[in-house]
């Protein structure tokens, strides 16, 4: 067991992908949130002026988007426009939750 | 030559025990060894290595950080992830970044024999094109064969998320589908195909001909075919002005395709069912390329798809290769069947 035991060390300190949701105003300012509060919130507002950005140079370019969905390999995030802000759905994806 | 393995812990005390324990494996590789991602990215621009064993969880830069690096600047280096975190989601993240491996650090003499034998293979991999199950055989060598063997057999390719059948009986070509197309149509589209899988099926000596050329004939009008559409392309202004022949044409006539755009490096794009494409044109590489500094910054994996749903029409833009995709679908479409024709619509363009 001695080889074993050498292997082990201490557990990961690596940052999880993110899962909930959170409201923002038309400023990108996070209004509520579902996010674990391990999630630094100047991220949250870094995703936030992203996908607000999008959604104005839509309309910039003449086309009416309302949703948002953008697929990363592992993370899913989906944005729904509220009257210039926006909420925003964060979902992490795993082998076994992708379709196949 | 021997080949050449990076490994990559913090832990230095391990480091010699995978030194120890990879000296074992039969190819006889030189093993290199770094304590930080920095050096082993160092280590990797100095000199050509096969493969790099990483650990995940490290201090200052941690392994998924080395690892999305590697997968973009030393995209030929073969990659496994040997660690103790056991959770799925860093299993799916690693695999997302496209490592080769994800191997939990062994818990038994058992296991050790397998993940040797593991890179083993690995090591003696050779990155090839060409149908997975005969290795460097093309879909005409493999038709060949079974033919000239007087097989009955069913041949299923998959081409991502393409399908198609091949049906075989006593040598003869009788039938081919895939999509909505049968018959010689359907075969000389899956002989378009340049890659995938393949996988032998029962025969099925009930099914109806359908093709009753020989099947060296239609291998003959398929390679005919296919240098045409070569020449063609390579000769053609005149073509590009209607775009019937335009490499686009055919993404633009998939179902509940309402147009099609190609964004190339720089400003260029060509474009298919727009009147007015240079606003969206722009839109597709501006959101492209703000999502992808997202990905990266939340370590996200690599961007693959992004989809503006709206009341009246539905964008979807998607990176491939060298050329990024934006392609208007009609409303009525949902998110997951826009994500299942977007890959359907990128296989047509590698087709």
């Amino acid at each position: 067991m001695g080889i074993m035991n050498f292997f082990a060390k201490p557990s990961a300190a690596l940052l999880p992908l993110p899962r909930g949701s959170f409201t923002v105003d038309r400023e990108g300012r996070v209004l509520a949130s579902t996010l674990p509060q391990a999630f630094p919130n100047n991220m949250a507002e870094d995703i936030a002026m992203e996908v607000l950005e999008a959604f104005r140079a839509a309309q910039t370019a003449h086309l009416v988007v309302r949703e948002v969905v953008v697929r990363f390999a592992n993370l899913k995030l989906t944005a729904r426009e509220l009257r210039g802000g926006a909420i925003i759905f964060l979902v992490p994806q795993t082998l076994s939750s992708k379709p196949s | 030559m021997r080949p050449k393995i990076l490994l990559l812990d913090d832990d230095k005390d391990l480091l010699e025990l995978y030194r120890e324990i990879l000296s074992q494996l039969p190819s006889h590789p030189e093993i290199f060894t770094s304590s930080t991602g920095a050096r082993a990215l160092a280590m990797l621009a100095a000199e050509p290595f096969t493969l790099l064993v990483s650990d995940l969880n490290m201090p200052k830069m941690d392994g998924l950080q080395v690892l999305s690096i590697v997968r973009k600047k030393f995209p030929e280096v073969r990659t496994v992830v040997l660690t103790s975190v056991l959770d799925e989601q860093f299993r799916s993240r690693v695999y997302g970044l496209g490592v080769d491996l994800f191997w939990q650090k062994p818990s038994s003499g058992e296991e050790i024999k397998q993940f040797l034998e593991c890179l083993e293979s690995l090591l003696g991999r050779e990155a090839q094109s060409g149908f997975r199950g005969v290795q460097s055989k093309s879909m005409v060598d493999i038709i060949q064969l079974e033919c000239i063997s007087q097989n009955s057999i069913v041949l299923k390719i998959t081409n991502g998320p393409l399908t198609g059948r091949i049906w075989i009986q006593g040598g003869e070509l009788i039938d081919a589908a895939t999509d909505e197309l049968s018959g010689e149509v359907a075969f000389h589209r899956i002989l378009s195909w340049k890659a995938g899988n393949f996988e032998s099926l029962p025969a099925e000596p009930g099914r109806e001909r359908t093709i009753f050329n020989s099947y060296q004939g239609l291998l003959l009008e398929t390679a005919q075919a296919q240098d045409e559409a070569h020449v063609r392309q390579a000769a053609s202004p005149a073509n590009a002005e209607d775009g019937s022949n335009s490499p686009l044409a055919p993404l633009a006539r998939f179902p509940g395709v309402e147009f099609v755009l190609a964004l190339k490096p720089g400003e260029a794009f060509d474009a298919r069912g727009l009147e007015n494409p240079q606003p969206v044109a722009a839109w597709g590489r501006q959101t492209l390329e703000q999502f992808r500094a997202l990905g990266e910054r939340l370590q996200a994996g690599p961007l693959q798809e992004v989809e503006g749903l709206g009341p009246q029409s539905n964008v979807a833009l998607a990176p491939h290769a060298n050329v990024d995709f934006c392609v208007g679908w009609q409303q009525d479409l949902s998110s997951s069947q826009i994500q299942d024709s977007m890959k359907k619509v990128l296989t047509l363009w590698v087709s």
